[in-house]
């Protein structure tokens, strides 16, 4: 508040500062010999009740300290056997699991059924308020029908359950949640997971020691850490100094033009996730009466751009140029469908065609990227004749006007909550809801058969339908996959994954 | 005296009243809560619920006077973020800020009035270079840059101080260094300008020729009529320090009121916004107040001209 400087000006001042500066400091000296994996991330966790949050840093934390009843192994595509031993579809809307016996909570609590009816029954309520519906508005109710076994009942299809149930519903332990309620969970965590807190202030500073009576054949099963401290950083510029001076061992989010300076004095991972940046384009937007609602303008307007350039200048590491509204790694994201070239005559001519050889002029509001990436759009589109008036918002104003169809483009990114699978994408934005501005009716019908079809082969089709029709009308500009550079002592092993989780149990020192 | 100080605490309560007001129509000017809070994930259904959850759905007004009329009585609500009493938060996190700002307003005052007074009385000589040199830089060198070199240096190279924290006392030596640094100058200045004009005055000229002593001449005349504009100032100085740097906090990674404030508002966390907005609003107009008093009890004309 006291400060008359921009920040943003001064940020690559100060790194070219500090690293240069920092050539001439000290070698990295990780915390391997504690055997301590020291970690900072810019944002605050949120409390830790899984249910609650939304914020990728809590939800990582949480996911060390609980269990769910499945698990996907990202390397494979597999979900496999976690807290449930088994589990099967024994209807169209039940299923059943057959629970791990001899498993320990953090407090000494025994792992049983009422655990998991418990936490799921409990969960699903209005009244409870879980941050996101979609995670559990699938579920009607949980029954016990032994110790070691349960059924949930769906109140309607959903291909995504399995998915959800893969460690993104951890089970609490039912007394201590019946009496504690969310906050006690959020004040006093206790799960089956690998590590257990053992302190936190909130927001500021975990401490998490490896739990010794994890259960035997956990998926997470194999930490080799013993104890692992969580600070909250937000300067990045002070977790770059804190990393080369051995402070911390693990940092993320490193801007690509920072990790290359920081390349060869720590270890620099890239890896891609399953956030996408996207153009959405509006047909429905002010009426239609927008340039827009011409299919010939939207393909223009993505031919026009230069998506490779963009990419290369902007996101870098593993990014890559898509042409289709997903993530290629989810399931369901077909990948033979149109692709628009980078072509600016064919932008002129296809203009000209619809009628706008002189160009027009539109709004453009950008959220949660850079502003960068927008403006290199905006210098494309200008070579074509099209000015787009850049009007960068928080991301609740902009998709604020957006579902109030006042935006005719509206460019921000997307991160299927980290879920592989095309139906946490597509359905939010062409499945007829809020956030569809195109309403074409083919789409939102072969959606919904995806969304609740439990066979995998129509599930396939019809999300295939459904992206080759997204990209043959141009409804959306899909611009790249995001990536994030991760920030490792050089004496530390760490393999990141797509969904944004980082895996700590699986880390180990070199 | 007592009308005087009554009027002014009057118009104090108004301030606040009005600032929190504004504030709060603000903040929904800024973007739908609703939709904040529910992320950049959310969907719009998501948003709906929490917007009927958290009251959003009610008139602005509706919100406001019930907010208010919790505040006057002690509750400012429950974080939405942190789900835990507003109270209990920035009770948690006053506690660094009022060390840093306290600390640092200490600092830059010892270090600020000796030299202002040096520089004054003479004019050009190297004292008066020096002070010129340390106000040129302090105002012109971004409190962030030289935060982070301050960390590089004696952080990483020397490895004498911690880099970031606030978990023992060292943790705010480079934080109070950098942020005092910064306030250094007006002080300085003000306290200069103001000595080398009272310097120049009938009275002192009269007890410099009766023979008193140079340090009794700055002490008992000088000084007390020098003061009078520097103690506006550090009052609001005083005010932004504790308000909390934004700046220092996030570079130090000092969890703070300054830092909570951003964050808050970044994550449409509004009762821990409105929360901070009220007190930081209260804590200027009371620092303000004090110095109006002050200066009445300095300069006993002023409280005629209230």
């Amino acid at each position: 508040m006291t400060q008359k400087f921009s920040l943003k000006g001064l940020t690559s001042l100060a790194v070219l500062a500090a690293s240069t500066a920092l050539t001439l400091g000290t070698p990295a000296l990780a915390d391997k010999a504690s055997n301590t994996l020291n970690v900072a991330f810019a944002a605050e966790p949120e409390p830790l009740d899984t249910y609650k949050i939304a914020g990728r840093q809590g939800l990582i934390l949480a996911r060390h300290i609980y269990d769910g009843l499945l698990y996907k192994n990202l390397d494979t595509g597999e979900i496999v056997p976690a807290l449930a031993e088994s589990w099967d579809f024994t209807g169209p809307l039940t299923m059943e699991f057959n629970l791990r016996q001899g498993v320990k909570f953090h407090n000494g609590a025994d792992f049983t059924a009422d655990d998991v009816v418990e936490t799921l029954n409990t969960v699903i309520t209005a009244e409870y308020g879980t941050r996101y519906s979609i995670s559990v508005d699938w579920i009607d109710s949980v029954e016990k029908l032994d110790d070691y076994k349960v059924r949930i009942n769906m109140s309607k299809p959903f291909a995504g359950a399995v998915e959800m149930l893969a460690d993104a519903l951890p089970i609490y332990p039912h007394a201590f949640f019946a009496e504690n309620g969310s906050a006690g969970m959020a004040a006093t965590p206790i799960g089956t997971g690998p590590y257990k807190l053992v302190s936190q202030e909130p927001g500021i500073r975990y401490e998490m020691e490896r739990f010794e009576d994890h259960y035997e054949g956990s998926p997470k099963s194999g930490a080799t850490i013993d104890k692992i401290s969580v600070r909250t950083i937000p300067e990045m510029n002070t977790q770059y100094a804190e990393l080369m001076s051995g402070s911390l061992d693990w940092i993320w989010r490193i801007p690509p033009d920072q990790s290359s300076r920081l390349e060869g004095r720590v270890q620099i991972i890239s890896a891609p996730i399953m956030r996408i940046g996207y153009v959405g384009f509006a047909p429905e937007a002010m009426a239609g009466d927008t340039p827009i609602a011409d299919k010939r303008v939207r393909q223009a307007l993505i031919h026009a751009t230069n998506r490779g350039a963009i990419v290369d200048a902007f996101a870098g590491g593993a990014s890559e140029v898509l042409n289709t509204p997903c993530n290629p790694a989810q399931f369901g994201c077909e990948q033979d469908v149109t692709a628009y070239e980078y072509d600016p005559e064919k932008a002129k001519a296809l203009l000209a065609e619809a009628g706008y050889e002189d160009g027009f002029k539109m709004e453009m509001v950008f959220a949660a990227m850079p502003r960068p990436t927008a403006e290199a759009v905006a210098a494309d589109l200008a070579n074509v004749g099209v000015t787009l008036e850049l009007n960068e918002q928080q991301y609740s104003s902009g998709i604020g006007k957006w579902r109030a169809k006042e935006l005719p483009a509206f460019f921000s990114n997307w991160g299927s909550y980290g879920i592989g699978d095309t139906a946490f994408i597509l359905s939010n934005f062409f499945g007829g809801g809020a956030d569809d501005l195109v309403q074409d009716a083919d789409l939102a019908t072969w959606l919904t058969e995806a969304d609740t079809a439990s066979d995998r082969d129509v599930r396939a089709e019809n999300y295939s339908k459904a992206v080759k029709k997204i990209a043959e009308e141009a409804y959306w500009m899909p611009m790249y996959n995001f990536n994030v550079n991760y920030g490792l002592s050089n004496d530390l092993n760490f393999t990141p994954h797509p969904d944004e989780f980082a895996r700590w149990w699986g880390a180990s020192w070199k | 005296m007592l009308s005087f100080i009554s009027k002014r605490l009057l118009v104090a309560f108004l301030v606040c009243l009005t600032v929190s007001a504004l504030s709060f129509g603000l903040m929904f000017v800024s973007g739908d809560p609703a939709i904040a809070i529910a992320g950049a994930g959310g969907r719009a259904e998501d948003a709906e619920a929490i917007r009927v959850a958290y009251g959003f759905d009610r008139p602005l007004v509706v919100q406001y006077l019930d907010w208010i009329g919790s505040a006057l009585t002690g509750d400012l609500g429950q974080s939405i973020y942190f789900n835990v009493p507003v109270t209990e938060i920035i009770g948690n996190r006053a506690g660094v800020t009022l060390t840093l700002g306290f600390i640092s307003f200490l600092v830059a005052l010892v270090i600020a009035v000796p030299l202002g007074v040096a520089a004054a009385l003479r004019p050009n000589g190297w004292i008066d270079r020096l002070a010129l040199v340390i106000a040129v830089s302090g105002q012109a060198i971004p409190s962030f840059w030289l935060g982070l070199m301050a960390i590089v240096v004696f952080g990483v190279w020397y490895g004498w101080v911690p880099i970031s924290g606030a978990d023992t006392w060292q943790g705010y030596i480079l934080p109070v260094i950098v942020l005092s640094y910064y306030a250094i100058p007006e002080l300085m200045r003000i306290t200069r300008s103001g000595m080398i004009d009272v310097l120049a005055t009938d009275y002192v000229r009269a007890a410099k020729a009766k023979g008193l002593p140079m340090h009794l001449v700055i002490s008992r005349h000088a000084l007390r009529n020098a003061v009078l504009p520097l103690v506006s100032l550090a009052a609001v100085q005083l005010g932004q320090l504790l308000s909390g740097s934004i700046v220092i906090e996030s570079v130090f990674a000092l969890n703070g009121l300054g830092r909570l404030a951003w964050e808050s508002l970044l994550r449409s966390d509004l009762p821990v916004v409105q929360a901070i907005i009220l007190i930081l609003s209260l804590l200027y107009v009371v620092l303000t107040t004090l110095a109006d008093i002050l200066n009445a009890v300095l300069d006993p004309r002023l409280r005629g001209s209230s």
